[in-house]
């Protein structure tokens, strides 16, 4: 019988312990799909955050460090100085990188380090239990703003995307949506290039997942598609930021 | 090999260069700020990789990443940035990281002041980072023997998979003196890493299975495990990394008890007091953690009264209560804020602390 889908060697045996819905499961698997692709999977090194992928160093089949909480792209900038040869990654959630991280993502980019940060954007603090995140869209309910966030609390959600575009050496910058096949095609085909960048030493590459939590945004998971698509769509549109000439 | 006249600081960049270091990763404060600036000219010439961090908590948490894939990582800061980087401290000791930091420690509490304090003995004895964990820490008297702490420390944090701590107060940073410098150690190869860092993060193709560097462990009895695990090597050191000099404890009526810039001070008051007919001798610890309880097996009869000398409050008072175990009277000199005292004004105090117990 012809084999016409079989899982990556990317991904390790254990089952994910991911939610119903949520989609980093899907985003683990484009990243290790791409680097078994690029045969880079013996050569790659990632760095996990706090959150719930800090248990992605049990999925993904590659040497991985755990993190301290926003400090990801430190390591990474160290990591890289032992290793300018292999690929490096960090892989954080927007609690992660938009808060706490908000200084080391920004001077990583700055640095225009050679690595490639991968930002799972699911507007809300999802391990400890559905807390704002930066990310949180205006009206959007959570444990620490059960009436809905408002601008006057807590400010205008952060686009990631759009501030790092601004850094000259944040030579690839994309936001991707894990909502349907064609957006999936499209993200993978996006980490492929920030992999294709980084290999070619360019500067540092960025894609953002927009990326559902349908446990802490108490849909269905279908529903969270739906508000992925909708209400997130509409406040970080996807597209690519920033992109170096023949890319 | 002949000697070099150096300031402190830079002698303490090159000798962690000699002692093979090949990624540093700091941060400017005072009054550390010249070893930056030498790394960033000297550690890429030697071979090696100098970042400037955008913060202390970057500085260290790059550490973490380039010993986490084998790299042989250095840092150094001064007092109030050690306190930022004690987070990333803790959670390296929990991932089983060797790496060498130097504090080059100043007055507190907060920003305090830019002169030398040794304010910060609780910070690097105890920590402040959560948790069960040790550091070994070590305070040198001098630019020679904080020179060679420093090229040591390397192999130490190797074999404890452990950070190490050189503790020197900011009077060793910034004065000169003269200085033999070790031999060079080449900078580990993509091999050295492999047969002797074989659990480190440097791409499964490039040892045996998979390797991954973690502090979470969420079941409690595998936590408690792993905790037990550390402190088994925190016994070793306990046995094994003990280091103090004694002066003079056979015949001493007052016993000091000084570590670092203080321990210089103690000597020459040591050298006054004898002149005046009052025998003085000295302990001087230079692992403060672990602290040297045996040393003080070594006091003689005529002792009537140990001293804690130090520039801060008395923070080292415990340890030394601890090591006396209540065998003679204990007694504290300090000064604080970024104060040295002449060895005049400590013979004054201990003249008086001695009839208070006579």
């Amino acid at each position: 019988m012809k084999t016409i889908f079989e899982p990556t060697p990317g991904m390790t045996k254990v089952d994910t312990t991911y939610c119903p819905g949520c989609t980093h499961g899907i985003a683990h698997r484009l990243i290790m799909e791409c680097l078994v692709e690029r045969g880079e999977l013996d050569d790659a090194i990632g760095v996990v955050p706090i959150g719930c992928s800090i248990n992605a160093h049990h999925f993904m089949n590659v040497d991985m460090c755990e993190s301290t909480h926003g400090r990801a792209p430190a390591i990474a900038s160290g990591i890289r100085r032992v290793h300018p040869d292999k690929v490096v990654f960090t892989y954080q959630g927007d609690g992660d990188l938009a808060s706490i991280g908000a200084g080391e993502i920004v001077h990583a980019a700055h640095r225009g380090e050679k690595f490639t940060t991968f930002f799972i954007n699911n507007a809300i603090y999802g391990m400890t239990g559905g807390q704002m995140a930066p990310t949180t869209l205006i009206g959007q309910r959570a444990t620490t703003c059960v009436d809905g966030r408002t601008v006057e609390s807590a400010g205008m959600p952060l686009r990631i995307c759009e501030m790092l575009a601004t850094i000259p050496c944040a030579v690839f910058v994309e936001r991707v949506m894990l909502n349907d096949p064609a957006n999936v095609r499209k993200a993978k085909k996006a980490v492929n290039t920030a992999l294709e960048i980084q290999k070619a030493g360019l500067g540092f590459t960025f894609v953002e997942f927009l990326s559902a939590c349908p446990t802490n945004w108490g849909y269905a998971p279908k529903e969270a598609l739906h508000w992925m698509e909708t209400a997130m769509a509409d406040y970080y549109p996807i597209g690519n930021f920033r992109k170096p000439e023949g890319y | 090999m002949s000697k070099v006249l150096m300031k402190g600081n830079e002698a303490f960049a090159e000798a962690a260069i000699l002692g093979g270091c090949n990624c540093y990763f700091g941060y400017p404060i005072t009054p550390q700020n010249e070893i930056p600036e030498y790394m960033s000219h000297e550690l890429p010439k030697a071979g090696g990789a100098f970042i400037q961090a955008e913060s202390e908590l970057a500085a260290v948490n790059m550490a973490y990443g380039a010993a986490a894939s084998g790299g042989r990582a250095f840092i150094s800061t001064s007092s109030p940035g050690l306190a930022l980087m004690q987070e990333g401290l803790g959670f390296i000791c929990s991932a089983e990281v060797p790496l060498v930091v130097l504090n080059v420690s100043r007055g507190g509490p907060g920003v305090g002041g830019i002169q030398p304090g040794q304010a910060d003995y609780l910070q690097v004895t105890r920590g402040g980072y959560n948790g069960d964990a040790k550091i070994p820490v070590f305070a040198p008297a001098g630019i020679q023997e904080c020179v060679d702490l420093i090229y040591e420390a390397f192999d130490i944090a190797d074999e404890y998979r452990n950070p190490v701590m050189i503790f020197a107060d900011g009077m060793m940073g910034q004065m000169m003196e003269s200085v033999e410098l070790p031999p060079r150690k080449p900078m580990p190869t993509a091999a050295d890493i492999k047969a002797k860092k074989p659990w480190a993060i440097t791409g499964k193709g490039h040892h045996e299975g998979r390797n991954v560097v973690y502090s979470l462990r969420l079941d409690p009895d595998v936590l408690e495990k792993h905790v037990e695990t550390m402190f088994a090597k925190y016994a070793v050191a306990e046995e094994k990394l003990v280091r103090y000099k004694t002066q003079g404890l056979e015949d001493a009526e007052i016993v000091f008890v000084a570590f670092g810039t203080m321990s210089r001070l103690c000597a020459e008051a040591i050298d006054l007091l004898a002149e005046q007919g009052i025998k003085a001798g000295m302990i001087r610890p230079i692992s403060l953690w672990p602290y040297p309880d045996k040393a003080f097996d070594e006091i003689g009869d005529k002792a009537k009264i140990v001293i804690s000398t130090e520039l801060s409050m008395g923070q080292m008072l415990t340890d030394v209560k601890a090591a006396v175990k209540g065998r003679w009277p204990v007694g504290l000199i300090h000064r604080t804020g970024g104060v040295v005292p002449s060895s005049l004004e400590i013979v004054d105090r201990a003249k008086k602390l001695l009839e208070g117990v006579q």
